[in-house]
């Protein structure tokens, strides 16, 4: 018993097994069908699947859409969650209820109503100057889409439980608004910030549905690693796919662990310190501080 | 409109499995059957009127109410959906290649399978063809054309579709015929993939693309899903080009062994499959764009069907198992095209 810290509330043991039953049977054991089916593999066909450069096209393209996706997301989400909590206006609630809608969208519905959108013909596409549709930049506009919900719910509850009254302390004693983002406001949201960043890109390394639609899917330009994961389905080549799979778990692992560490370092008061040392101010205001 | 009916055929699926479920304890003499046939995507049309004319054939020859279940999707799709428990009594695939993929992990059909119905049990063929604008305003007509350096030419994946499969290999067949070497053809589909701007995952898919979206020149399509698109298309914006060499499409169909044996529903899903070859058959599939196998209904509709050279998958590439090892498999012709192309 020594292990676990003795705790008020009844009852660890029946919660304990009761979760981990659940998680077993939902989460971890498809996990572990998936691990078992790929040791099925041969090492050198193992070698010939992940030295292919259609496979570190496909990886690479779809590294950098979600990431470049998630970041964008994260910056338009917190505005829209800030928005949303801080100002009341005719239709707000129904524009609250509305960030949820990405999530009950079937995703090959959005995928198709984006590309009509954006294609040459499309309303959008045909304004752009640009190509948006089946490059690079449609994917990722399709993964914000499809994300931006996960940075809204993160940040809302905590934006909420910022009292206005804090703001107005910083104000009394002289901070300009710049001041009050950077020292009161952006170390308060930034754990929750990352949060958002790390759901929206881990969700963004695998989807698929709407993604197909928008992106040419052309091998070594515009084809993303969940395709390959199809395409060897559709060749049968279990095995082979469940690789791949295996291959984007274990990076959206490392990626939301990584996250976890910077978040369990990176607190308020941490935060404080390194703009302390730092002076970004000093860059805008001739006195120092 | 095509969504409305097909969420109209849901419900009243749905209303008849209810109401069967409900009949059941009252049933008379004729017993209630159902088979399902997991088919891929073009033929939704072709076994929607033809479940209804079998099913009266049924009904007539042995007094049973059959209902026909579909499954539609892509053909590997479905070859895996049937692997992976499915279960479908009868597969109506688009190429022979995915009805041998069934016996890939356990034997669920007869290896024998081609020669147990007549013409190789492909009661239907088509054949790859073109769809352009109205007009033709980028004069094409044969597979020379779709080269020229201002085409675009729109055709799906053939890593996940077997309709594309059927237009790489189409181009092939022409190349390897006209020119007469393998690297030859080997340059020519190369040049041509070069042209492609982007690869959807189906055929159905290509063909939106192409006809909802605008995008491209040229459409290299089954000849069926082009009339299809044509008749659905209402304003008349596409012509049909028909190249002077082709490729014979094969879908073919079988009995699930392992399905039926269990179910006990062989008699009726090989009688779903053999009625195919039937006059009434042949002529309805003749009325949704497929060829016929039977001659003399070919020559009905000679006028729908203009003559090409037809080439055979088994005589110019010797059969599915040495197309699929030789092109499509992972770093096979197809990858070092793309390859080449791209990198």
């Amino acid at each position: 018993m020594s292990f676990v810290k003795q705790s008020v509330i009844p009852g660890f043991w029946f919660g304990l097994g009761y979760s981990l039953i659940w998680l077993t049977l939902i989460v971890l054991m498809p996990l572990i069908a998936l691990v078992l089916y790929a040791c099925h593999i041969h090492y050198d066909e193992l070698w010939r699947i992940l030295t292919n450069r259609e496979l570190f096209c496909a990886l690479k393209l779809s590294l950098y859409t979600a990431f470049i996706a998630a970041f964008s997301v994260s910056i338009l989400g917190s505005l829209l969650a800030w928005v949303l909590v801080r100002y009341r206006f005719p239709g707000s609630k129904l524009m609250d209820v509305m960030i949820d809608l990405p999530f009950a969208l079937p995703t090959a519905v959005a995928g198709i109503a984006l590309t009509s959108l954006y294609d040459q013909n499309g309303f959008l596409g045909s304004l752009l100057p640009f190509k948006v549709a089946y490059t690079p930049l449609g994917i990722m506009i399709a993964l914000i889409f499809v994300t931006l919900p996960f940075v809204v719910r993160t940040l809302q509850p905590i934006i909420k439980g910022i009292p206005k009254s804090i703001e107005e302390a910083a104000f009394s004693l002289g901070a300009n608004s710049f001041q009050l983002f950077l020292y009161v406001l952006f170390p308060a949201l930034f754990p929750a910030w990352l949060t958002g960043f790390s759901l929206s890109m881990a969700r963004s390394l695998g989807e698929y549905g709407s993604i197909v639609f928008i992106s040419a899917n052309i091998p070594y330009k515009t084809e993303i690693l969940p395709l390959l994961i199809v395409s060897k389905l559709d060749q049968f080549d279990y095995v082979g796919a469940t690789v791949v799979s295996i291959l984007i778990l274990l990076v959206s692992f490392a990626f939301l662990l990584l996250i976890n560490l910077i978040q369990n370092y990176v607190k308020p008061n941490r935060i404080l310190w390194i703009l302390n040392r730092f002076h970004p101010m000093a860059l805008f205001t001739k006195d120092p501080l | 409109m095509h969504k409305h009916k097909l969420r109209l055929k849901k419900t009243i699926t749905i209303f008849s499995i209810s109401i069967g479920i409900f009949a059941w304890p009252f049933q008379g003499f004729s017993k209630d059957i159902s088979i399902l046939n997991a088919s891929y995507d073009p033929t939704r049309e072709l076994f929607r009127s033809y479940n209804h004319l079998f099913a009266e054939y049924w009904k007539a020859k042995t007094g049973d109410n059959l209902t026909v279940y579909e499954s539609h999707g892509g053909s590997g799709k479905q070859a895996r959906a049937v692997i992976d428990g499915m279960p479908a009594d009868v597969v109506t695939l688009a190429l022979a290649g995915d009805i041998d993929a069934l016996n890939r992990y356990k034997p669920l059909i007869d290896k024998n399978w081609q020669n147990r119905l007549p013409a190789h049990s492909t009661p239907y063929t088509s054949t790859i063809v073109f769809l352009v604008r109205k007009g033709n305003p980028k004069h094409i007509h044969d597979w020379d054309d779709l080269i020229k350096s201002d085409i675009q030419v729109v055709t799906p994946n053939p890593k996940t579709s077997g309709g594309a499969r059927w237009n790489f290999l189409a181009a092939w067949a022409y190349a390897q015929n006209k020119y007469g070497s393998e690297d030859k053809a080997y340059q020519f589909v190369k040049a041509l993939y070069a042209r492609v701007p982007i690869m959807d995952t189906s055929a159905r898919g290509s063909t939106l693309s192409f006809v909802q979206r605008g995008l491209g020149d040229v459409l290299i399509s089954w000849e069926n899903e082009a009339y299809m698109a044509k008749k659905e298309e209402k304003s008349n914006s596409f012509e049909i080009i028909t190249p002077s060499i082709s490729i014979l499409t094969e879908p073919s169909v079988a009995v699930v062994d392992s399905i039926v044996d269990h179910r006990g529903s062989r008699e009726v899903a090989t009688a779903y499959l053999q009625y195919l070859y039937s006059d009434p058959a042949q002529r309805l599939i003749a009325q949704n764009y497929y060829r016929p196998c039977n001659p003399a209904i070919v020559m009905e509709f000679r006028d729908k069907f203009p003559s090409l050279t037809l080439m055979t998958i088994d005589k110019t590439f010797g059969g599915w198992k040495r197309v699929k090892d030789k092109f499509f498999s992972d770093n096979g012709i197809f990858d070092k095209i793309i390859r080449e192309i791209r990198y």
